[in-house]
């Protein structure tokens, strides 16, 4: 099973999914994620979905998933670079991915994040 | 057909044959007279005879191939040039007319029920006729409806990250998915992160479009961008809370200004009033 990588930036984890993930593919990168945002005490998750063509309803909730579970870690998740006939499937479906942020492409997603720092409290420099 | 039969559809080709000119000339003054009066007289005989010969080639040989592309060129040419099917068609059963007329003249029985058969076929042709000019015409149409389509959903950049879609006419399921496409590709191409929507030029807004224009706003804001509905007259704001249509979140402006000025407000462009009102003509240094 070909597994995800997950990148690590400062304190923003980075997701790029460039395979037609399978469900078992999805709930491993689920728990590896997991485990990378207590490992690296992250403050953000950006999932890149730029490569990603077909979605179905359980990559969907997938997202909403990881979101949720990043939200609890303290971290934000943010769904990066999804294309157009990727987001009508979503809407079609029904799926609105509450409680993801989404942004147009990664370098978005990463000034997203960064604003939110500048707004709140800076991290403590390690 | 009987062999009875054969033999009277061979005298009417026989006929055709020999009085073949005088026949054509009858029908060309009485096709003139009765539909194509308006058109072209010269170009009329011309394509008259063509038809004509075709038909005495159709008759003998049997395929009528050259006579139904000839027959569908008239049809189309007289369509183009404005006239009704039904003058096509009295062009064509006028032929009827012309042999009869040749037919009355040689008292003869069998010649008449030769030219009951001819008659027949002749319907045939014009009913061929009337079938070409529609389906010339629904092409003209499915080609308009595609036009328009096409034409009626601009997206265009109102400022640098913030992109316009302005609606016009009424909002159907595949005009709606047309617009949905060509916003979010819109979005993919220029990076912007804000869309206004402009329903200024829609009609009406029922359960339907609203729900489409729900769509359209989800799923941009999955691809990371937010929209702005505006354009909302008095009456349909009416009509949307009688309604019970929720609007959710959406930000919703009355105008195309104010959605201008909110987006701007948030991409963080300040738009100030300049103190100096004075608007400056010339060349510099003159």
């Amino acid at each position: 099973m070909e597994r995800v990588p997950i990148l690590k930036l400062d304190d923003v984890l980075i997701v790029s999914i460039q395979i037609d993930l399978e469900d078992q593919g999805v709930l491993a990168l689920q728990e590896d994620l997991a485990e990378a945002v207590v490992e690296s005490a992250a403050r953000g998750v950006i999932i890149d979905i730029t490569a990603v063509e077909i979605v179905d309803s359980f990559i969907g909730r997938m997202l909403s998933t990881i979101a949720s579970i990043s939200r609890v870690l303290d971290a934000e998740t943010i769904v990066a670079g999804m294309r157009p006939a990727v987001a009508i499937t979503l809407v079609e479906l029904g799926l609105s991915l509450g409680g993801v942020r989404t942004a147009l492409n990664l370098e978005k997603g990463v000034a997203l994040l960064e604003d939110r720092y500048d707004a709140g409290v800076a991290p403590v420099p390690r | 057909m009987t062999v009875h039969g054969d033999a009277d559809r061979l005298r009417i080709e026989g006929l055709l044959r020999e009085r073949g000119e005088s026949i054509l000339k009858r029908w060309t003054d009485l096709a003139a007279g009765a539909g194509g009066g308006h058109a072209d007289r010269a170009l009329l005989d011309g394509r008259l005879r063509e038809i004509f010969q075709a038909l005495s080639r159709s008759l003998e040989g049997g395929d009528a191939t050259d006579l139904r592309g000839l027959l569908a060129d008239l049809s189309r040419g007289l369509a183009r040039e404005g006239f009704a099917p039904s003058d096509t068609a009295l062009v064509v059963f006028s032929l009827k007319e012309a042999v009869y007329e040749a037919v009355e003249a040689d008292e003869d029985f069998a010649l008449l029920r030769g030219y009951v058969w001819f008659s027949k076929f002749v319907d045939d042709l014009g009913l061929f006729t009337f079938e070409t000019y529609v389906t010339f015409r629904e092409k003209i149409i499915s080609g308009q409806a595609e036009q328009l389509l096409e034409l009626s959903t601009p997206v265009v950049k109102l400022w640098e990250g913030i992109l316009a879609v302005p609606l016009v006419g009424t909002l159907d399921s595949a005009r709606t998915q047309v617009v949905m496409e060509k916003l979010l590709q819109g979005l993919v191409d220029t990076g912007a992160e804000h869309a206004v929507i402009d329903i200024t030029g829609v009609p009406a807004v029922d359960t339907e479009v609203a729900q489409h224009l729900l769509k359209t706003v989800m799923a941009a804001r999955l691809m990371g961008a937010e929209c702005v509905v505006s354009g909302i007259r008095p009456q349909i704001a009416q009509t949307i809370v009688a309604l019970g249509i929720q609007f959710g979140d959406i930000v919703t402006k009355a105008s195309l200004a104010d959605a201008l000025a909110y987006a701007l407000r948030r991409s963080g462009v300040q738009v100030t009033q300049g103190t100096d009102r004075r608007v400056v003509v010339g060349m510099e240094g003159a």
